[in-house]
């Protein structure tokens, strides 16, 4: 436990240039939404360097699992797959016990929220969220049907492409981070605002998951690797010590 | 000149947390009950010592029209200033009742947000300087492109956050005031008024943590 990996440092700080701006114009609703004041930039105190502790009694055993969380009759409409990858932080190291919150649209592109309006139908045996805590190895996995685009109010014809939106709590509540995960050859990310707002090609191309044919299920499911990575710690604090951090 | 190659990963890009954000994070709230064991915005239990408090408050956009699809996350100290995480080994007592977390959305109609929680306690800042009585909050929705972080401080503990180093830090002293929570009482609870302005005249101040 003294290791000097295992004390929690402050975080690195936070390379913008991987993020979107605030103020993406070409996704319209972030124009009122984006703060015109520069950031306050905070050297990091123990209200940074700690965050909330989940525990896994908190979830149930299905929880993870898409297909059949929300199964009332019968198994939810779509392909069939696993989505699976390793949460590690800037130095390369796992991130243990991370809350993973996922949630996406069904196969038709319908989400079973009470302001969607899209056509598609909803399917009544798919709810479209799932959680799960990282392992040891910073490891997850969760099963689900592939979700679908669907047309949004921005320019008149914008189409999301296929997506699921991923939520992590890291163990810091500096490194709270939400994104959205996509799918390999899907030709709707080139052309989407929401995925044009991350000025780097590179930073885009971490966010689109490549099929991963050695987790396929046999004649059951394909599979999708989405590698995650949250903000790192130091490790030697010397004059940067925290008051009161281990 | 080449020289040697760091190997630090890059962060993954944030993304926006969209209108459906409620599915994933609190699926009450999108109109279905999936999950037997649900987060919430009451933080506190019987059991948990402290001060009860209610913060309440509006997330508003540049038009000064509130969000009505906002969610919203807290992360305080216990009453006696201490988080409930390993990281923190100040010499103070932990609650086992109070993790100190919470998650809110805010409604559909009103765009009002609620969180029922303690009062801090004071918690030691950088360099030996106590930091005021505050809580973390977290900000998602709809066109906020990465998650908004600012602080909610007190407006009975004046003394305190004029010594405080993260107000003091703000060089406009004249936005340390968008922080400061209104403490009212209402029918025997105490209430505390955040609202945050997320554009324009008196845009609440966000922190690059």
């Amino acid at each position: 436990m003294n290791r000097s990996s295992d004390q929690y440092g402050e975080f690195y700080q936070r390379d913008r240039s991987v993020h979107p701006p605030a103020y993406a114009p070409d996704y319209k609703t972030s124009i009122l939404r984006s703060p015109k004041n520069a950031l306050i930039s905070l050297q990091n105190s123990l209200s940074e360097i700690t965050g909330p502790v989940f525990r896994q009694d908190e979830l149930g055993p299905l929880d993870n699992d898409l297909i059949l969380n929300y199964a009332k009759d019968g198994l939810p409409i779509g392909e069939r797959i696993i989505v699976h990858g390793f949460v590690r932080d800037e130095n390369g190291r796992p991130v243990k016990n991370s809350l993973v919150e996922v949630w996406q649209a069904n196969a038709g592109g319908r989400y079973r929220h009470k302001k969607d309006q899209y056509l598609a139908p909803i399917d009544p045996n798919f709810g479209g969220c799932g959680r799960v805590l990282t392992d040891d190895n910073g490891y997850y996995f969760f099963r689900t049907i592939k979700p679908g685009p669907y047309p949004w109010r921005n320019r008149v014809n914008d189409w999301r492409p296929a997506h699921i939106h991923f939520s992590l709590s890291g163990d810091g509540f500096a490194q709270r981070l939400i994104t959205q995960m996509y799918f390999e050859g899907d030709p709707l990310i080139a052309t989407c605002p929401i995925v044009r707002s991350i000025n780097n090609e590179e930073a885009v191309r971490t966010l689109i998951a490549p099929l991963d044919r050695n987790a396929f299920v046999q004649l059951d499911s394909m599979a999708y690797r989405f590698d995650i990575v949250l903000r790192g710690r130091r490790a030697t604090l010397f004059e940067n010590r925290i008051q009161g951090a281990k | 000149m080449m020289v040697n190659q760091f190997n630090y990963l890059k962060e993954t890009a944030s993304q926006t947390a969209g209108p459906y954000v409620h599915i994933g994070l609190a699926p009450h709230a999108a109109g279905f009950d999936i999950f037997e064991n649900n987060f919430s915005n009451v933080l506190t239990t019987p059991a948990t010592r402290g001060e009860r408090i209610r913060i309440e408050g509006r997330v508003i956009d540049g038009s000064g029209t509130p969000l009505r699809d906002v969610l919203l996350e807290i992360w305080q100290a216990n009453v006696d200033g201490r988080y409930n995480h390993p990281a923190d080994t100040q010499d103070k007592p932990l609650d086992d009742s109070f993790r100190g977390w919470g998650r809110a959305c805010s409604d559909f109609e009103s765009g009002l947000y609620t969180f029922e929680t303690i009062k801090p306690g004071a918690v030691e800042g950088r360099h030996g300087r106590t930091m005021a009585p505050h809580i973390n909050l977290w900000i998602v929705a709809r066109g906020i492109n990465i998650g908004l972080n600012t602080r909610i401080y007190f407006s009975d503990e004046a003394e305190a956050n004029a010594k405080d180093p993260v107000l003091n830090l703000i060089e406009w002293e004249v936005r340390r005031k968008t922080l400061i929570a209104q403490r009212e009482e209402r029918d025997g609870d105490v209430v505390y008024r955040f609202d945050v302005r997320i554009q324009g005249d008196n845009e609440t101040v966000f922190f690059d943590v």
